[in-house]
């Protein structure tokens, strides 16, 4: 046998026992084990259960991330077990089936393990009529303000009542009244009138972000979700308790009154504030972008993400964005400029350029900055970006493609260590034309780790020797960018680029995840997506033409760039794979 | 003819008797738990032996009691649940969160006998291996939780508390802790949240069934006041002789607390099954029968969550007959026996063993709508039927009770009810707050409807008054 096969062949876990219930009369084969909200392995439920026969089961207070506390009673089912006769044995039918013993009493699926031979009824005339008792109780305090409610459209009260509730109230009395519009955090209002207590938002933050901020006062039908007096509910977490919430009573106060959800184009992509690669949904309307959210993937960030990460979105809007190629001072054209830099180019003598790229750039656009490298003889580099991490989410790596960057061969293990070797090049005049993608190189700003959005994307880490004045030497100064700043000023070049929400491509995730990501909006003006314009300047320059398309780019990448052996863009997938780092 | 049987209370309301520890070790007391502690390994006739908690826990299952609180369940049957092999410590915690309205027992032994619980508590913890019990006790009883800290002291300086307890080498410590006032901690699971230092909020069962994972996720029996009194007389009199009091399946005795329109309201102590709801209320033994003039018009039989009682209802009752054979019996609602099963079988329960009785001069409406005050004001509100049902209901009365009824009002409020018991709450509060709902309905249902009548014509008559030129006091709108 050979080496492989042994490995191959070495012991797996335990594999997990099936067992068969029965779901509204259809048999299904089920773990009996299956992971909880904290991945440990717990017996399977019948609501898991149900949710592996496709059944729907409505609920509020469940969710799979969060632990079990039973308490919207919406997903109440009827069940029966097979029958035991006193010799414990099953009791047959007459055609030889077991016998079963419908439980007189109903039980909550998210709570009650399922058992082998367990029969669940979710549609019978007593599961429909608690369901319409639950969503009754659940309605007759609520304000129904769905016309001025940012949840309409995404509200699990308005989907529930048009699938189980009944069309009429026959509610007479005087509603219960709470707070509206109350300041839980910087980032968070609660309207207490509209929540129905399913404790996520309060399970959420004490369970996964780890901080105990938000209980219940009150009592009875007064109960009422509120934090420590004096203590605003501010982690970097907080904006996942709006996600959570199965109604409109937590918003977030960015998105609060914006734009009505069914509105919003909904766009796969991944988030690029640090190197976790947490996944999103960008939501957008004729070219603005009004929110993200997070997207499920358990293996990057679950079902959610960071407030910073969240609202890192306004720059790619901001009014001053370049929008316009300029060629020595003078506007240009596409065209005329990758012409000129491709003649540029093929004639510079090797080792007289050199590329500082970006870690934020895509892997594609980084493999293509390597190949103008390759053919140039260019020293090359990126931008380290560090800031602090937690416990959950948020990398210490600020750049959501360093690995990128490492596996394409633009920078080393440790990025930023060949800058000193640039600087040098340049004041000694061997280093004539030097390209930069996405750095402001001049700035030499940090801090940018704050819970605050962030107004740029273009604020660099690491102190290094490329100042203003050394730039001044340069015969050509190349650079890329999507905001202007003190590099793009003083550029020869300036070629303006998109934010990865306007363009498609893949990062390289801190943990080697390779994520695909979407374009949501259009980028301003005439500003394209750098893997367009770099490939039309590599083909210029090398001869080489790599395709077209950023599928073309990426799987013939995945050809030549070991790490992404075996790859094609359409296995990636809407989740991503992991490669070796 | 009915007795009260004094086991529990035997000293209580004694001239002279005192809660400490002298008076108490006058009267006998600690006897029980020396001989619990002595108690020798037994060999079987299969060969096994049985420890001396062993004996105690058996003990208890053939004394056949069961739980006083209000659910009435086997309690040697709720230790034998009891997860021993987890490895994790085994609490015990004694629920003296008395707070059913109409009931008043527990507070009488906490009060003039803290000792006999305590002794009771020390035995019972011996025969579960209990290293850590607490007392919770209810927040409005600050007297009560003073005189069992007092007993608890006198109690470890005689070592019947604490280190090597007697020289056996059984440690075991004790706690009050006290409630801060709210009905739903008399809920085994919502008591151990807040004796954790939560919000009283009932656990779910499954998983959390307080024999496997109860006080810090760790096995917890919880037992009532009157429920660990009676193991120290187990132990004294031995299961069986405990089970020659009261009748079968409903053994020994119990403290019933008998309070409303009757000449002699009080607790009572009975053998369990030996007086019937008659004699209770109309024995000058005990309530001594109604005011004069009166009529009895109904009676709630087991504190405020159990199921009204109409005068003249009958029930058909399975008795034995002289062949032993199974024969059903018509009884009048006051030839109910006082017992467990009984009750159950007439469709109610004994419950916390509280009688309140209602004379003909009670508006059921008006009573209904008290009790219905009390359950919206107590339900936790962790889960939606009761949590918002409670509160509809409340808001439903006190409509009905304040002149804005509607004819329709009786079906509205049974419909109400209905969407709230059955399993479909996390706990017996759901029950509570609609049994009594559903039972005043179902039994007074024409003076609800009466009631609604009579407001809709007066409020027709306003508005005819009115355009008449009359002046009639407008009734608010709702």
């Amino acid at each position: 046998m050979s080496a492989a096969a042994t490995t191959e062949n070495k012991p797996a876990a335990p594999a997990i026992e099936k067992i068969k219930v029965k779901v509204d009369g259809r048999e299904i084969e089920v773990p009996r084990l299956i992971a909880d909200w904290s991945g440990k392995l717990t017996p399977t439920t019948m609501i898991q259960a149900c949710e592996l026969a496709k059944t729907e089961v409505p609920h509020y207070c469940w969710h799979p991330k969060l632990p079990v506390v039973g308490n919207c009673r919406m997903c109440l089912v009827e069940f029966g077990t097979p029958a035991l006769g006193p010799d414990r044995k099953p009791v047959l039918n007459p055609d030889g089936t077991p016998k079963i013993a419908k439980s007189p009493r109903p039980a909550i699926s998210c709570a009650t393990p399922v058992s082998p031979g367990m029969e669940i009824y979710t549609k019978t005339p007593a599961v429909k009529q608690m369901r319409e008792g639950v969503l009754e109780s659940l309605l007759i305090n609520h304000p129904l303000d769905c016309p001025i409610c940012d949840q309409a459209g995404e509200c699990k009260l308005q989907e529930y009542s048009v699938d189980y509730g009944q069309s009429a109230s026959r509610f007479v009395e005087a509603k219960v009244h709470k707070p509206k519009a109350v300041d839980l955090g910087p980032r968070i209002m609660l309207d207490a009138e509209r929540c129905i207590l399913c404790t996520r938002c309060i399970r959420f933050t004490r369970d996964i972000a780890g901080d105990d901020a938000l209980g219940i006062i009150n009592r009875g039908s007064y109960n009422t979700i509120a934090t420590f007096p004096g203590a605003p509910f501010d982690n970097n977490y907080t904006l996942n308790t709006v996600d959570v919430c199965p109604v409109g009573a937590l918003t977030s106060k960015d998105f609060r009154f914006q734009m009505r959800a069914w509105f919003l184009k909904e766009t796969k992509s991944v988030c690029t504030s640090c190197a976790t690669g947490c996944n999103i949904l960008i939501g957008s309307r004729e070219e603005k972008i009004y929110r993200y959210t997070p997207r499920d993937n358990d293996a990057v960030n679950a079902s959610w993400m960071c407030d910073a990460g969240r609202l890192n979105y306004k720059w790619i809007g901001r009014a001053d964005r370049l929008q316009d190629v300029w060629v020595r001072g003078q506007k240009s054209s596409w065209p005329a400029a990758i012409r000129e830099l491709a003649d540029k180019l093929k004639q510079a003598p090797a080792g007289s350029v050199a590329i500082i790229a970006s870690a934020r750039q895509t892997n594609e656009e980084l493999w293509l900055l390597a190949k103008l490298k390759a053919r140039l003889g260019a020293l090359s580099d990126a931008i380290p970006r560090e800031g602090e991490s937690d416990k959950l989410l948020v990398s210490a790596d600020r750049n959501p493609n360093t690995n990128g960057a490492r596996l394409t061969g633009i920078c080393f293990t440790e990025m930023g260590i060949n800058l000193v070797k640039i600087a040098d090049g340049i004041a000694s005049g061997k280093i004539k034309t030097l390209i930069v993608f996405g750095e402001n190189i001049v700035k030499r700003a940090v801090a940018h780790d704050k819970l605050r959005e962030r107004e740029t994307i273009s604020e660099v880490v690491d102190e290094h020797g490329i100042t203003a004045e050394l730039l001044g030497k340069l015969d050509a100064l190349i650079v890329s960018d999507i905001l202007p700043n003190e590099t793009t000023r003083l550029a020869h070049f300036v070629l303006p680029g998109a934010a990865p929400a306007e363009k498609r491509g893949t990062f390289t995730s801190g943990k080697g995840r390779v994520q695909k990501f979407m374009k949501a909006v259009e980028a301003p003006g005439v500003a394209r997506a750098e893997w367009e314009f770099l490939q039309e300047l590599v083909h210029h320059v090398t001869g080489q033409n790599n395709g077209l398309t950023v599928e073309s780019l990426f799987n013939q990448m995945a050809r030549e760039v070991a790490a992404f052996n075996g790859l094609t863009w359409q296995a990636l997938g809407d989740t991503g794979v992991t490669v070796q780092i | 003819m009915a007795q009260e049987y004094k086991l529990i209370l035997k000293h209580a309301d004694e001239p002279g008797y005192t809660p400490d520890m002298e008076c108490y070790l006058r009267h006998g007391g600690y006897q029980a738990l020396k001989k619990a502690l002595a108690l020798p390994v037994k060999d079987l006739p299969d060969g096994k032996k049985l420890s001396g908690p062993e004996q105690i826990r058996e003990d208890v299952k053939v004394s056949g009691l069961r739980g006083r609180g209000g659910a009435g369940f086997s309690c040697g049957l709720k230790w034998s649940f009891v997860d021993r092999k987890s490895g994790k410590p085994i609490y015990l915690i004694c629920n003296a969160d008395e707070s059913e309205p109409g009931t008043f027992k527990d507070r009488q032994i906490i009060h003039k006998d803290p000792h006999q619980l305590i002794e009771g508590m020390i035995i019972s913890c011996f025969a579960n291996d209990v290293k850590l019990a607490y007392i919770y006790i209810r927040g409005e009883m600050p007297e009560g939780a003073r005189i069992l800290n007092q007993a608890l002291k006198e109690a470890r300086a005689k070592n019947f508390l604490g280190k090597n307890i007697l020289g056996t080498g059984y440690d075991l410590e004790m706690h009050v802790h006290r409630g801060a006032g709210a009905y739903i901690c008399g809920e085994e699971t919502g008591l151990i949240e807040s004796l954790e230092g939560k919000r009283p909020y009932p656990r779910i069962k499954p998983p959390y069934f307080p024999a496997i994972l109860g006080l810090w996720m760790c096995p917890t029996i919880v037992n009532n006041v009157e429920t660990l009194c009676n193991v120290k007389h187990i132990v004294t009199l031995s299961g069986a002789e405990f089970a020659k009091l009261g009748t079968p399946n409903n053994t020994g005795t119990r403290i019933v607390s008998l309070s409303g329109q009757v000449k002699r309201p009080g607790y009572y102590e009975i053998e369990v099954g030996k007086a019937t709801l008659g004699e209770l209320i109309n024995d000058p033994k005990f309530g001594g029968g109604l005011r004069e003039g009166r009529r009895l018009k109904a009676i709630i039989p087991g504190g405020s969550s159990s199921k009204v009682l109409k005068a003249g209802e009958k029930f058909k009752l399975k008795k034995k007959d002289a062949e032993g054979k199974e024969i059903l019996v018509e009884t009048d609602v006051l030839d109910l026996p006082y017992d467990f099963d009984s009750l159950a079988q007439a469709g109610t329960m004994s419950g916390s063993s509280a009688i309140i009785v209602m004379d003909d001069s009670v508006d059921i409406v008006g009573a209904l709508a008290n009790l219905s005050e009390f359950y919206a004001h107590e339900s936790c509100g962790q889960c939606t039927p009761c949590r918002e049902g409670s509160l509809w209901m409340n808001r439903t009365l006190q409509r009905l009770t304040h002149g804005e009824g509607r004819r329709q009002d009786a079906d509205y409020l049974g419909k109400i009810a209905d969407n709230i018991p059955g399993g479909r709450t996390i706990c017996a509060f759901g029950e509570a707050c609609s049994w009594p709902v559903q039972s005043f309905l179902a039994k007074f249902k024409d003076e609800f409807v009466a009631k609604g009548a009579a407001d809709e014509a007066r409020r027709a008559q306003s508005i005819s008054g009115a355009a008449a030129g009359t002046s009639v006091a407008p009734v608010a709108p709702h």
